[in-house]
């Protein structure tokens, strides 16, 4: 075991040092933007004066390399930093500072995102499984075929466009569900799943195609393999070729696409939740692009990154859990 | 069919696909086997006999199909029974043993897990009693720790143990036939001489048939009853296994005989004080922090062959590698005409390069798939020779006459419009390209048939007598020593055990490993194996014998 805690030891380390030249990418990036949050809030018909002391309040007339290395060393200390816009509004009303930090803006939001992304993830993943072992079984098939058609069509279609079809078939002319995704605290599981269904119905018929088909294409790879003619040749029937024997030597590669299609189920979801008027990381995040509330941008940008590389070490992970070669040395 | 008929095959068609239109590969074989009787089936690569041996299993690769004739197993003609009714019969009643255990067994589970599917899957036994079953097997195949090794996965267990716990699996639900497709191929001569022992001891005690697919006739001779010669799709001549051995009838079979007489004359001796042209001297090499090449030593002289032998793991291709400078080695040194070289190939100049070339086992994957006969053999001409446009066309073409391929026909084909035996031969062209004066043939002939084998041999033989060259000639197979050397190196566990001139190796008293190494070559004569057997005793033979020296 000693040979696998090292592979992930290392695998960690190279994560951590991604995720650091990320951070780099974000700060430049957004510093990049046209325009700040002084201008954003104060309009075209802002005097400099003002302009210059909301950058004083907020620290922006500092040179970018040391901004950068005060919000590393915030957020090395697990302080996201503070809203500019809840800020502003808190300045302004006198209410709670505490709901200004960004940690309190993104934390409700990134768990509803993460909820969706679980309720599409727990249809999808075993659909796309199925689907790609039963292609594989029956390939060349019309079942194949219509499969193949279907998922590829739906992944060709824009995001908005399966949803308003969903919305249309789903919720306008058979009222199953509702339209609206309009989630809130303290709502209840039943509740919260039947109104999460019609963005997760729709993710669905996103990321369906891809993880089928790399099941399929995985599993006929190996079909040519001396085992699997082996497997034949002892008798074993069709499904059980594909299932015990194709199956298990074909994990690697569908690991990977899974969890690259789960990294876009948390990254890349605004305009689904646009059309749902879902709350979302995704809407946040765009909304605080707008007025260039940078602390939070940048946050969401960090957690984005960071959802990709911990799967994407997931997967690695478990591609080689499942190689008998690496849990089981000579 | 007779109550003692197990297996008759009438009229056997098979198809091939090749660029969507299908072509006749076996041309309608006859084939009978009784009870307890074991077939020997063989020819060269393309003879169809591995095609005719699943289609026995009533089976066709993809690619191919069973285009007509019958099939039948014990009443039943697979051609035409349902896959239902062919999937109860498959593993239950007639197994399949193939060429390479270790690509054969699934790497994702336990050995006697796929030990066990079969019995369990067909309702022959429950798990435990099959587990139980498979571990008197592999204690009856004399696996080592029979108890304990099939609960390894099969990347833990060695090509020879695989082959048998192979065996184990297709015994599992005691198989009425069983067909064993160039079951020890792949392996070493010790290692073979055991698996071999092993598979006839339990299809004797089991009286089960089987039908064994080798091009090795000499193999053959020790396992089958009768045997069957294949030529592209058409059967020769079946006989008894003694008859066909002493009298054989048709010319075809009389070649393939014939094959093994191929020996060079006896070159005169090296004269004293000469300067070798590569002289290895105490190389010692490792890969990472193992030392795979222990103080090694040895001499290659002018115009002669040396050939290194040893099972594979030996370090010969190391030693190899070490000469071209992919691996420099951690001490010694290795001198070309007397002058050191540099031991890391990037340090050397175009010219000391130029002077050693390579020719490769798998001619397959040595030769660039997209590139013309003329583009890989010009490269070198260029590269080496500086020679360009008309200059070096006429260069190839001229390499081309020498390894006796039409230049016109070839210089525009790609490598997979060549057969195995052409490919090899633009392996040599593009050795020779450079105008070296030591070339390196890595295991050249073990993926060739024998006559195609002879051949390459017999042309690497006149190359040297009109060139000069000087071949280290790495080699496992010791028939191919005896045609082709002058002088042998015997290399086992990194370290050379014995060298001298060939005639002196072939006589003895050798160093034991040599000998069991030359005892271990399969002989023509149908009671080597028992006679070999009988000297070593039955716990000395193959794998044990070497763990003892």
């Amino acid at each position: 075991m000693g040979a696998l805690s090292r592979i992930v030891l290392h695998r960690l380390f190279l994560g951590l040092l991604t995720l650091f030249v990320v951070s780099i990418v974000i700060f430049t990036a957004v510093n990049m933007l046209p325009g700040d949050f002084a201008q954003a809030i104060l309009g075209q018909g802002a005097t400099p004066e003002a302009v210059t002391a909301i950058r004083r309040d907020l620290g922006l007339d500092q040179p970018p390399v040391t901004r950068y290395f005060q919000w590393l060393a915030d957020v090395l200390h697990g302080d996201l930093g503070t809203s500019f816009a809840q800020a502003n509004f808190v300045s302004f009303t006198g209410s709670d500072a505490e709901k200004a930090s960004v940690l309190a803006q993104i934390g409700p939001r990134f768990a509803n995102t993460m909820f969706l992304a679980g309720v599409t993830a727990a249809i999808a993943v075993p659909v796309s499984l199925t689907l790609g072992i039963l292609a594989a079984l029956y390939r060349n098939s019309a079942f194949d075929k219509v499969a193949n058609v279907f998922t590829l069509s739906s992944i060709s279609s824009p995001e908005f466009f399966l949803a308003y079809i969903l919305i249309l078939f789903l919720a306008v002319l058979n009222p199953l569900l509702p339209s609206l995704s309009n989630i809130y605290d303290g709502m209840g599981l039943g509740e919260r799943l039947e109104k999460t269904l019609l963005p997760a119905l729709t993710l669905t018929l996103v990321v369906t195609a891809h993880m089928m088909r790399m099941t399929r294409a995985a599993i006929i790879n190996l079909l040519a393999s001396p085992y699997i003619e082996m497997a034949r040749l002892k008798g074993m029937s069709p499904m059980r070729v594909i299932v015990r024997h194709a199956l298990p030597n074909a994990l690697a590669p569908i690991i990977n696409v899974i969890a690259l299609n789960l990294a876009y189920l948390i990254t890349g979801v605004v305009v689904v939740e646009v059309v749902f008027v879902y709350p979302g990381i995704g809407q946040l995040f765009v909304d605080s692009v707008k007025i260039r509330d940078i602390p939070v941008v940048q946050a969401c940008c960090l957690i984005f990154a960071g959802a990709y590389i911990l799967l994407n070490l997931l997967a690695d992970i478990l591609s080689i859990l499942s190689n008998p070669r690496l849990r089981h040395p000579k | 069919m007779n109550a003692k008929q197990l297996l008759k095959i009438r009229g056997l068609k098979i198809e091939g696909r090749s660029d969507e239109t299908w072509t006749q590969i076996v041309n309608g074989i006859d084939l009978d086997l009784n009870r307890g009787e074991v077939l020997g089936l063989i020819g060269e690569s393309g003879a169809g006999k591995s095609t005719v041996g699943l289609a026995a299993m009533g089976f066709a690769r993809d690619g191919c199909r069973i285009s007509g004739g019958s099939v039948e197993f014990d009443g039943v003609d697979l051609v035409q029974a349902p896959a239902a009714t062919k999937r109860a019969l498959l593993g239950k009643r007639i197994a399949y043993v193939a060429q390479s255990a270790a690509a054969s067994f699934n790497p994702a589970h336990r050995i006697i897990d796929q030990h066990t599917e079969g019995p369990v899957q067909h309702g022959v036994m429950d798990k435990a009693e099959s587990e139980r079953d498979g571990m008197e097997l592999y204690a009856r195949l004399r696996l080592p720790n029979p108890d304990e090794i099939g609960f390894r996965y099969p990347h833990q267990v060695s090509g020879g143990q695989l082959q048998r716990a192979m065996t184990a699996m297709a015994m599992s639900c005691r198989p009425d036939l069983i067909i064993f497709d160039e079951p020890t191929t792949a392996l070493d001569v010790t290692t073979q001489i055991e698996v071999l022992a092993s598979i006839r001891d339990i299809v004797e005690q089991f009286d089960t048939a089987a039908i064994y697919i080798t091009h090795d006739l000499a193999v053959v001779a020790q396992m089958a009853d009768r045997i069957k010669v294949l030529l592209k799709g058409d059967e020769v001549e079946e006989a008894d296994t003694r008859t066909m051995l002493s009298a054989p009838t048709e010319d075809y079979t009389k070649s393939l005989w014939a094959v093994r007489s191929f020996e060079r004359p006896m070159k005169p001796s090296i004269p004293e004080g000469a300067t070798p042209v590569v002289s290895l001297r105490n190389i010692t090499a490792a890969y990472g922090t193992t030392d795979v090449l222990h103080d090694v030593s040895f001499d290659m002289h002018a115009g002669r062959t040396v050939a290194v032998v040893g099972e594979s793991g030996s370090g010969k291709s190391t030693a190899a590698r070490c000469i071209t400078g992919l691996l420099p080695p951690r001490a010694g040194a290795i001198a070309f005409d007397g002058v050191d070289l540099p031991p890391d190939y990037r340090k050397r100049s175009k010219e000391q390069l130029r002077q050693v070339q390579m020719i490769y086992q798998m001619a397959d994957t040595a030769l660039n798939p997209r590139s013309t006969i003329g583009d890989i053999i010009g490269r070198p001409v260029q590269f080496y020779l500086g020679l360009r446009g008309a200059k070096k066309r006429a260069r190839v073409e001229e390499l081309l006459n020498q390894i006796e391929l039409e230049p016109k026909q070839y210089i525009d084909r790609l490598p997979s419009e060549l057969s195995g035996g052409q490919k090899q031969r633009i392996g040599i062209a593009r050795a020779l390209a450079a105008e070296p004066r030591f070339i390196i043939c890595d295991e050249v002939t073990s993926a060739l048939d024998q006559l195609v084998a002879e051949g390459i041999l017999k042309l690497l033989a006149r190359l040297q007598d009109e060139l000069g060259l000087t071949y280290m000639f790495i080699t496992h197979d010791l028939a191919t020593v005896r045609a082709i050397a002058d002088e042998v190196v015997v290399m086992k566990d990194g370290a050379v055990v014995e060298q001298g001139g060939k005639v002196e190796m072939f006589r003895p008293p050798h160093h034991p490993y040599t000998d069991l190494l030359l005892s271990s070559v399969p002989e023509m004569d149908p009671d080597w194996l028992d006679d070999l057997l009988k000297e070593r005793g039955v716990d000395n033979i193959g794998d044990a014998a070497v763990g003892k020296m």
